[in-house]
């Protein structure tokens, strides 16, 4: 990510945008204002600016490595392809070879026309004695001398779970390498509510759908996970006999840790960035306002005291120094930043109905679920945008797909995963992912699943 | 009267309990001593005495006194129960505990005769427990006063057309002490789970508020946000939105 203040939003925004973005922004910016655009549509990410790489099916060097080895072959393809930033070769157009090691492989192959590849990831996979023994390579075509990028090497128990994580682990090191020093997030998780038969449950699952399980077994409603900084533990809010209240969770115990109680409803926890603090929102005084407190619920002080509904704060993850959230003390709900004192308040929403923040990464942006146009027969819907905090300048990302809202960030700050119900049906509701500019959407689950929140690393 | 069958084997086995039950109290019972002077024949000329027993008042609180007063005539002895050997007229004040019944013996050369009266004591209940106040009324009673206030879209002011039913419930639940109120604030499906789950907190709260302006005490009224949690509905038309958008009153038990 470049911090350029010059440099405009889009070419921040995401790569692959940036050089058809630059085009149409040298057109469009002597006339207009940057805002309300509606050219993210356009297929801008098609991949001008994109690394063109080659994901060659592994070789088996065993012969009983079959699905396992599909398994990896799968995994390390859609991870590639859903990084955002490469321009993947099709599956067609690849050599008819499977090069193993690095004396294997015919660089020109997979240089040339049609392939055209300027990396090429390869290797060879086998299982032996209940393990997994992975090569993987990463070599540049047009390097004839010294191609290679990449060489690493993985052992683990022979299983499907660890085929795909040797997958991510291989991914996240060629993004790592290719993506500018960005980690990847392909070992990353997403935390997320799942619904059904009146109760809702706290879930996890691996950043592409696989894996979803059961956190909690509460038997009521639980909402709004969050997950710690350094993923160990899990705040969330959770209906009992007075009403909500903030609960906590944990992955190193796998069971529930204490969270003080409080009076009214209590809802919508965050981290701080350094793991130290929770905000939240809290009725102990009456009206629902924004509290910090620590993260195991002591010293909570008061940030913000206005008539309204005050909720859905999240802090600036680069500098812990900030809080966006959502008030309604003018009205419908807007977005709101201010210091986590309580101080310098902002409003940034013009209008309409804003719900859901999420502070990217770096800082720049929020992203948000927006209906401008809010009320009984209104045109639109709610949607996902994203403002750049700086100048309140905003794109929308998701366009006619049903009701979307919970945006979460991934720590790369490259894709956005939210929730869509495509009928506007709470019932029909499921989580999607997609690069931050809005392409390359994805489901990541089936209906019944909610308020998807991604892990910070 | 004619006894239906049913009727004529009950009124038998309670006739048998009662045979059965004065067969188990009589075996305890010595036989009384002959008392002599109901045998033989005694000198009939003295005339037997009478006793009147009175108290005033008959009813006190615990710590007051009643004053017995008593008059007898052709008596030798006067005893009263708890009070011991008494003149033959006279008056005396007592305090008892609880309610009492006195009994005066008097006898004489013509035999005894005895007089009672009974004190009722008041012993005082809680103050706090009135008798209506264990009153909880039934759950119809409730809904029938006590209904639900519905809310404008995205807004948690208690409209004016609601401010009549508060009344009603408000009396109802100042006639009725012992009822605890929870307050449930639900939103129509429309809007995000968080932001609603607030807005159903303000709504809680203004219901309650409007209670506790009617004379309801606030320490009788809970109030939880189900947000849009609880749909009371699911169909995507505004009554159905309406009927979502709501402060519920319901019995805390």
């Amino acid at each position: 990510m470049n911090n350029h203040p010059a440099r405009p939003l889009s070419q921040r925004l995401s790569r692959p945008v940036g050089f058809i973005f630059t085009a149409f922004a040298l057109l469009f910016l002597s006339h207009t204002p940057l805002h309300a655009q509606d050219w993210f549509k356009t297929e801008t990410s098609s991949g001008v600016s994109n690394i063109r790489i080659a994901v060659a099916d592994f070789k088996p060097t065993t012969a009983d490595a079959g699905t396992l080895k599909q398994t990896f072959d799968t995994t390390l393809y859609s991870d590639l392809s859903n990084a955002g930033i490469f321009d993947i070769v099709s599956k067609s157009l690849l050599p008819q070879s499977t090069p193993g090691a690095p004396g294997e492989i015919t660089l020109a192959q997979w240089g040339n026309a049609p392939t055209s590849a300027a990396m090429v990831a390869f290797g060879a996979f086998g299982t032996s004695g209940g393990r997994i023994t992975v090569n993987g390579f990463l070599f540049d075509a047009k390097n004839t001398q010294f191609p290679q990028v990449l060489s690493k090497q993985y052992s683990e128990q022979a299983n499907e779970d660890m085929a795909r994580q040797i997958a991510h682990r291989f991914a996240d090191e060629i993004i790592f390498r290719l993506g500018g020093g960005v980690p990847g997030i392909a070992e990353t998780k997403i935390i997320y509510v799942k619904f059904g038969g009146g109760n809702k449950e706290i879930w996890a699952m691996d950043y592409d759908g696989a894996n979803q399980h059961a956190i909690t077994h509460l038997g009521t409603v639980s909402i709004s996970p969050r997950i710690s900084p350094d993923n160990n533990r899990i705040a969330f809010s959770s209906l009992g006999r007075d009403g909500f209240q903030i609960r906590m969770y944990s992955l190193l115990l796998n069971r529930m840790v204490n969270f003080p109680s409080a009076g009214g409803t209590n809802l919508s926890p965050a981290w701080s960035p350094n793991g130290h603090d929770v905000a939240f929102s809290s009725s102990r005084s009456g009206d629902p306002e924004i509290f910090i407190a620590d993260s195991n619920g002591g010293g909570s002080r008061r940030i913000t005291s206005f008539r309204g509904p005050d909720v859905s704060p999240v802090f600036n993850p680069k500098t812990g120094s900030q809080i966006a959230w959502i008030s309604g003390r003018t009205g419908l709900p807007q977005l709101y930043v201010m210091d986590i004192d309580g101080s310098a308040v902002t409003r940034m929403t013009d209008g309409g109905y804003a719900t859901s923040p999420s502070w990217s990464p770096n800082g720049q942006f929020v992203a948000f679920a927006w209906d401008r146009k809010y009320g009984p027969g209104a045109p639109g819907g709610q949607d996902i945008y994203v403002m750049e905090v700086a100048t309140k300048r905003w794109i929308q990302l998701t366009h006619d797909i049903g009701r979307c809202d919970f945006p979460s960030w991934s720590p790369d700050g490259r894709h956005i995963v939210f929730a869509n119900s495509p009928d506007g049906h709470a019932a029909s509701t499921r989580i999607v992912s997609m690069l931050a500019d809005g392409t390359g959407r994805r489901n990541l689950t089936g209906a019944g699943a909610d308020m998807p929140n991604w892990s910070w690393k | 009267m004619n006894l239906s069958p049913v009727r004529y084997r009950k009124a038998l086995a309670a006739a048998a309990i009662a045979v059965v039950l004065g067969a188990v109290t009589g075996c305890h019972k010595k036989d009384q001593p002959v008392n002599p002077a109901t045998l033989g024949p005694m000198p009939s000329h003295a005339a037997a005495p009478t006793a009147t027993l009175s108290a005033d008042p008959t009813a006190i609180d615990v710590g007051q006194s009643v004053v017995l007063n008593w008059r007898t005539q052709n008596a030798t002895s006067v005893t009263i129960d708890g009070v011991g050997e008494v003149p033959a007229n006279g008056t005396q004040t007592v305090s008892p505990s609880s309610s009492t019944n006195f009994h005066l013996t008097a006898k004489g050369d013509g035999g005894s005769t005895e007089a009672n009266v009974r004190v009722t004591v008041r012993v005082p209940q809680a103050p706090a427990a009135p008798v209506d106040n264990t009153d909880m009324g039934s759950e119809a009673a409730f809904h029938q006063n006590v209904q639900d206030v519905f809310f404008d879209y995205d807004s948690y002011d208690v409209r004016p057309d609601a401010q009549s039913s508060i009344q009603t419930a408000a009396s109802y639940l100042n006639s009725h002490p012992a009822i605890k109120i929870l307050i449930g604030g639900y939103c129509d499906e429309r809007g995000s789970a968080e932001y609603n789950l607030a807005l159903g907190e303000n709504r809680g709260n203004a219901a309650k508020t409007a209670l506790t302006g009617a004379g309801v005490s606030a320490s009788r009224i809970r109030v939880i946000s189900y947000g849009k949690e609880k749909q009371f509905c699911t169909e995507q038309s505004e009554s159905c939105w309406q009927q979502n958008r709501r402060a519920q009153f319901s019995l805390d038990r």
